[in-house]
Formats: structure tokens, C-alpha cells, sequence
């Protein structure tokens, strides 16, 4: 069964991204049901997400320090509602 | 400059991290993974044959806030190797996808297994 979303929480973490990445491209996947009956999974969705986000402010940076400033960008989300984040950070060369 | 309050919790995961080679924070244990996430990290490890310390943050609300700030890191599972924090469940499987973690390990002078 396909449980109704209404994706509030995926279009406010999109904005955030957008204005802070200037990504050249940005794919927020909502997972949640992939994860119904596990640790943090709610009626609703927008527990469990998946990110792959392509943006030049990456260029030199680690995987580490890339996944830094999202972590930092969604901070508010990671520790509240967001149970799970999982990230692929690349640059426009990596992604090419 | 503010005095910060250093937590207690502070102190003992630094001593942890620094007297084991390898430490996985995770949610459940090694032989019983309570999350895909630290199940893959744990599978990693295993398959590179590194021995590892973990701990299993849904045993301490201390533990499981405490390694957040620790790292400065919003999740777990969280992987530290000689003290230092790796990452995540995302950066361990590209690392080892990429060979990348294999020599980690061996430039901090961890064994793994034959390649």
C-alpha cells in the first residue's frame, strides 16, 4: 500500500540544499516505505531519505567535509524528524 | 571564549577511541545489527577481516547523544580508526568500494586480509 505524503519535510530539505549547495543537480528520494517496521520508521513517510546532490562547492573537499556541510545545512532535520540520511556527494568532474 | 561543560561521556569515548585500534559505534551488536546501516559497516569490517571494538548506542541515551557531539556527526553507526573518525555508513561502503579503506587500515598499520 502506497501511504499518502505530502512531502512537506522533502521540499523544505530540497530549498535548503538549493540555496546553500547551488547544486547542478539534486535528487531528494523519500524511502520511508523501504523501511516500514524498522527503527524510526512513522506513518507518513519522511523518515528515511536518500540524497544524491552534484554542486562545484564540493571540488577539494573530503568525503568527510562534504558530508559535513550537509549534515550541517539539514541540522535541524537530522535531529528531529529525519531518522535516516543516506548521502552521495559529488562534484560536476565525478558525476560527469 | 566560553568555558564549555565537558561531559563525562566526553572523556571516556576518548580514552576508548584512542586504546582501541578500530571502534564502530552502532545501533545493536555485531552478531545482531539493529539497523541496515551499522549491519553494512559491520559486514565491511568482517569482510576485510579487521578486528573491531563496538559499542551499541541503544543501550545509553548518554552514549547515543554523546557520540553525536563527540564527532560532531548526526548519526550513527560512526567508524573511528587509531582516534580518528572515519564516518559513516555512506563514506565506509564508497571507501571500500573505492579500495580507499583497504589502505586506510594498512597506512595506520591495522592487518587486513589478503586482497
Amino acid at each position: 500500500m502506497k501511504v499518502k505524503n505530502m512531502g512537506m519535510m522533502t521540499d523544505q530539505m530540497r530549498g535548503k540544499l538549493a540555496t546553500a549547495l547551488s547544486p547542478q543537480s539534486l535528487d531528494l528520494v523519500d524511502e520511508s516505505e523501504k523501511h516500514r517496521g524498522h527503527a524510526g520508521y512513522r506513518d507518513g513517510g519522511e523518515s528515511h531519505f536518500r540524497l544524491t546532490v552534484v554542486s562545484a562547492v564540493f571540488e577539494g573537499l573530503s568525503r568527510l567535509e562534504r558530508q559535513r556541510r550537509i549534515n550541517e545545512v539539514l541540522a535541524e532535520e537530522l535531529a528531529g524528524p529525519v531518522h535516516a540520511l543516506s548521502i552521495r556527494a559529488l562534484t560536476p568532474g565525478e558525476a560527469a | 571564549m566560553t568555558d564549555q561543560v565537558t561531559a563525562p561521556i566526553n572523556d571516556w569515548l576518548k580514552s576508548e577511541v584512542g586504546s582501541n585500534d578500530v571502534v564502530l559505534f552502532m545501533k545493536g551488536t555485531p552478531q545482531f545489527p539493529q539497523c541496515g546501516f551499522s549491519s553494512t559497516v559491520v559486514q565491511v569490517l568482517d569482510y576485510l577481516g579487521v578486528p573491531f571494538a563496538s559499542h551499541n548506542v541503544l543501550e545509553s541515551d548518554e552514549l547515543r547523544s554523546g557520540i553525536k557531539d563527540f564527532s560532531n556527526w548526526p548519526t550513527v553507526p560512526q567508524l573511528y580508526v587509531k582516534g580518528e573518525f572515519v564516518g559513516g555508513c555512506d563514506i565506509i561502503r564508497e571507501m571500500f568500494e573505492a579500495g580507499e579503506l583497504r589502505d586506510l587500515f594498512a597506512n595506520k598499520g591495522v592487518q587486513v586480509n589478503a586482497a
